[in-house]
């Protein structure tokens, strides 16, 4: 039996009880990693050397009683935006091709604290800007499911590595979607937790207001525990919040009776492929048959969140990755004349197209004359939604929806109309501006045998209600 | 005729703020240190670092904007302010542009030409950028980051001076306000503050401000007295030959008592300001701005107030103690140690200054302990030396802070109040001096004199000098 075929609880379990050892769990990721890797290319840098020479360490902890948690000894990729001391970083950009951090994210401080071991960092999309992980520089990713489709984005990588059991689970990060679409697309389950929960020190910011970091794994379980363990209030990060409820495994209860969950009419319009929707609503059925009280909404504003998101974030983007100039660190252009030209040179050779239009995009709504009229309208209308939200909390515990409009696309569909990809986001967006957790746990397949995404989205710091729905979907979902 | 003419003064006046550590990290201000050795992964913009505000800048913040009349903005935001310079390591400053902490106040200030009040537009917080060193040699330019995120605030004053003597005095005014709250040194030589002067000129009695420009690089009081004149001038000239002052930032170069542009409105840079999303707003409760409020140290004018009336001293001495903090500080505690203010005032007002005169210091250089001076004004107080032998031993005291009591004991310098001995050694000198007796029965008053400085210079300069003129006149 290969160990990557467990759950990332169910190894855990395993390694205590000295069935598998962590070496054991390691090496049978890394055969994966050799098998596969070369069809789906899931990762920018893998640290052979470091996780064995980590699992020795790991198992000689658990072995003396020191690490005890659920995720010890267990293997993970952590996706390639976030810092990792000693190990090569890039964001999967040509820019921070040789960047080597001297300092380690908090999230992944965290999981390494439970004795977590780093298998590497995985693709995604270049400063996770793009829906299909296409836009690395590292080349693109291909969904295990079938690798003629992308795995969606910008957690590619992450969502990919967890499909294709070349780790048993990952890190992610979301912004507009980027945990909870790519999980759609590849059949794995993701967690955005709310705004505030994990600390983003660390994190390479894309949109600082909207990113969050979050698990990618097998199963709702696991992402519960995983969630617990990277959730921390952190001095370090102004935005972290200090909470009290993030016990998120005790809503592992296969219970929905009376729980009201809302549809969204807005999120079964025109756009929604078919199978999408059918796969989505029969989910819903499922938890409605287990005592859940389902009803159908409208939430409005919807059309609104793409042109808001994108202003906001590509304004945050433009100034979060200027600092990427070739001074400090990362790339810088062979040949110039003078600081000017090696700033516009070091930039234009160091970023690829995706994130030139992003940076263009953000630094014209901040510029003097057109401030109010795009990046404070777009803040406006961030709060708006949050309200619309916070109306629709007032009578459903969860929101029920897809993660996606469609399954995954196939490659190079998406490049030659961004537009369209931009549009991909619709439903997975307003969860980033409002700051809400949300969750997608895999519902179907559709004719072509691509996965399919429930989305479940709660109210702030309501993850325990999208854990507790997730999970009792998934026990029926696994009975059939 | 020729026209007369009105010079418009605004001034953006930069302190950089006395906390330990940095604006957004923990790493220490302290000055000097080698290059890039106070830095971390936030004040060098490593990717994925954010910035955490230090609560100590906030506060010095609101002391010096109540001390300045300034309304608290009790919900203030910081803003990121994009440029690309290598010295700004995230290419963008954290500053305050739509919501600073303190707005509209004033300071008054005084003149030759009397009392008015200067306003005060605003004041925000922000970092400051780190330091870049060409190497001429190498033909590279090398960055050091120490200073990176060393808090600053930015005082913004409404356009209300007129001359350079304002601009001096509201300068000055602001130096004392801020060094009395502790929450800077303020010296301009070292950069500690720095001012950046808007000017423009206009004809008396035109009713709209003519067009202005900013002069940075002004490193003390002098150069920028030199420079404001040197502005005025120029502008002058421009409008008297009918041509147009253009908007521009200039640079003034004080060897060559001239300005240069360095860019004009036209290529100013579009800074795309925005909220910093990394940063909560600060949110000041009324129990956070009443603490600060109650701690607010007594200020110059209260100060020079209370020494007038508690202590008696004349307004111009208090004028000068108060000065200075530094002064104050130690007339305060020198008092309270001995309980002589006047003597203590004699003291800073007399010996003290010369000696700073003459070595070319200012009182913030002041190395003597309040403890040490007070000795000595009771070793004079109590006859145990006199006033020339206490000179000389204060001259130690300023220069190497000794303890003077322990000094007088060492050198044998007490007076010598044994009249015994006194009457003998007068004796002998009255009957070395024959000539001098004569001339005092003779009338000559001025005689005594000689006789008592002999004894005094036979003395070693010890003697009680009124013990010793009542020896004299008994003798004679």
């Amino acid at each position: 039996m290969n160990s990557m075929d467990l759950t990332a609880v169910g190894l855990g379990r395993k390694i205590k009880a000295k069935e598998i050892s962590v070496e054991q769990a390691v090496k049978d990721a890394l055969e994966q990693i050799r098998q596969s890797e070369e069809v789906y290319n899931c990762y920018v840098t893998v640290d052979e050397e470091g996780a064995l020479a980590q699992a020795k360490k790991v198992q000689g902890l658990i072995g003396d009683g020191t690490l005890t948690g659920p995720l010890a000894g267990v293997p993970v990729a952590i996706k390639d935006n976030m810092c990792t001391r000693g190990l090569r970083t890039t964001c999967s950009s040509k820019i921070l091709d040789n960047f080597i951090p001297t300092y380690t994210a908090q999230a992944v401080e965290n999981l390494e604290a439970a004795g977590a071991v780093i298998l590497g960092k995985t693709n995604m999309d270049e400063f996770a800007m793009g829906s299909t992980t296409e836009t690395s520089a590292y080349g693109p990713t291909k969904n295990p499911r079938n690798p003629q489709h992308v795995p969606g984005g910008s957690s590619g990588g992450s969502c990919a590595a967890v499909a294709a059991k070349e780790c048993s689970y990952a890190l992610g990060s979301d912004t507009g979607g980027s945990i909870r679409q790519p999980s759609s697309f590849c059949g794995v389950t993701g967690i955005k937790p709310t705004y505030g929960t994990v600390s983003r020190y660390g994190l390479i910011a894309y949109g600082s207001s909207l990113d969050q970091i979050g698990p990618v794994a097998k199963d709702v379980t696991d992402c519960a525990t995983i969630l617990e363990v990277i959730s921390s209030y952190d001095k370090k990060d102004s935005t972290s919040v200090e909470r009290k409820d993030c016990k998120f495994t005790e809503a592992l209860v296969d219970d929905v009776k009376g729980m009201r969950i809302g549809i969204p009419k807005d999120y079964f319009g025109e756009g929604l492929d078919r199978e999408v929707k059918e796969a989505v609503l029969a989910a819903a059925k499922v938890l409605e048959a287990k005592g859940a009280v389902v009803e159908e909404f409208d939430l409005s504003l919807v059309d609104y969140a793409i042109p808001a998101y994108y202003t906001i974030a590509s304004a945050e983007a433009s100034s979060n990755l200027s600092r990427f100039d070739g001074v400090k660190y990362g790339y810088r252009a062979k040949e110039y004349e003078g600081l000017h030209s090696m700033y516009k040179k070091s930039r234009s050779e160091g970023f690829g197209p995706e994130v030139k239009r992003r940076i263009m995009l953000g630094s014209f709504v901040l510029s003097s004359g057109y401030y109010d009229a795009y990046y404070l309208k777009a803040l406006r209308t961030k709060a708006l939604i949050k309200k619309a939200f916070d109306k629709a909390f007032e009578k459903y515990d969860v929101i029920l929806g897809p993660a996606a409009p469609t399954t995954a696309p196939k490659l190079g569909e998406s490049l030659s109309d961004p537009l369209k990809m931009y549009l991909g986001d619709i439903y997975t967006i307003s969860v980033n501006l409002a700051g809400l957790p949300g969750m997608t746990v895999p519902c179907g397949t559709d004719s072509k045998g691509l996965p399919i995404g429930l989305q479940l989205i709660g109210d702030c710091f309501r993850e325990h209600n999208i854990i507790r729905a997730g999970y009792a979907y998934e026990c029926s979902r696994e009975a059939k | 005729m020729a026209k007369q003419y009105e010079t418009v003064i605004g001034l953006e006046v930069h302190v950089e703020l006395a906390t330990k550590t940095k604006i957004f990290c923990g790493c220490s201000t302290e000055f000097g240190g080698a290059p890039n050795t106070h830095t971390c992964p936030v004040c060098t913009g490593m990717p994925g670092s954010l910035p955490v505000l230090n609560k100590q800048v906030v506060e010095y913040a609101m002391a010096v904007g109540l001390a300045t009349n300034c309304g608290i903005n009790q919900y203030c935001k910081f803003d990121r302010k994009n440029y690309f310079y290598p010295d700004n390591p995230q290419n963008y400053q954290i500053s305050q542009l739509y919501l600073p902490i303190c707005h509209d106040g004033f300071v008054e200030i005084e003149t030759a030409a009397g009392r008015k009040q200067v306003g005060i537009h605003e004041i925000h917080m922000e970092e400051d950028a780190g330091k870049l060193i060409h190497d001429e040699w190498e033909d590279c330019s090398l960055v050091d980051y120490n200073r990176s995120g060393v808090p600053l605030i930015e005082i913004v004053s409404e356009p209300d001076m007129r001359s350079a003597e304002e601009v001096i005095a509201y300068l000055d005014k602001l130096r004392l306000i801020i060094q009395y709250l502790g929450a800077s040194d303020c010296k301009l030589q070292e950069g500690s503050m720095r001012a950046d002067v808007n000017l423009s000129v206009r004809e008396v009695g035109a009713p709209e401000f003519g067009t202005r420009t900013e002069m940075k690089n002004l490193n003390s009081f002098k150069a920028i007295a030199r420079a404001i004149e040197g502005e005025r001038e120029r502008q002058i000239e421009l409008i008297e030959e009918g041509k147009a002052v253009i908007q521009e930032t200039r640079r003034w170069d004080d060897n060559k008592e001239y300005s240069y542009a360095m860019r004009s409105k036209e290529d100013a840079q579009d800074y795309r300001y925005f909220p910093d999303p990394d940063l909560v707003p600060v949110v000041i409760s009324d129990e956070w701005l009443e603490e600060i409020r109650q701690k607010q140290p007594e200020l110059r004018t209260e100060k020079l107030e209370r020494y007038k009336k508690e202590f008696e001293i004349p307004e111009y001495d208090a004028g000068i103690i108060t000065g200075t903090k530094k002064m104050a500080d130690i007339f305060e505690e020198t008092t309270a140690i001995c309980g002589k203010p006047k003597k203590v005032s004699n003291w800073l007002m007399g010996e003290t200054l010369r000696l700073l005169s003459e070595a070319n210091k200012t009182p913030e250089d002041i190395k003597f302990s309040p403890k040490n001076l007070a000795k000595l004004i009771n070793l004079v107080e109590s006859g145990t030396i006199n006033n020339s032998v206490a000179k000389d031993v204060f001259e130690k005291v300023f220069a190497e802070d000794i303890a003077p009591d322990k000094y007088v004991e060492e050198k044998g310098l007490k007076t010598v109040n044994d009249e015994g001995a006194l009457r003998a050694k007068i004796q002998e000198i009255v009957a070395a001096n024959p000539q001098s007796v004569e001339d005092y029965h003779n009338g000559k008053e001025k005689a005594i004199g000689f006789l008592v400085g002999q004894t005094m210079k036979a003395m070693q300069g010890k003697a009680n000098p009124g013990m010793v003129n009542k020896i004299l006149k008994e003798i004679l």
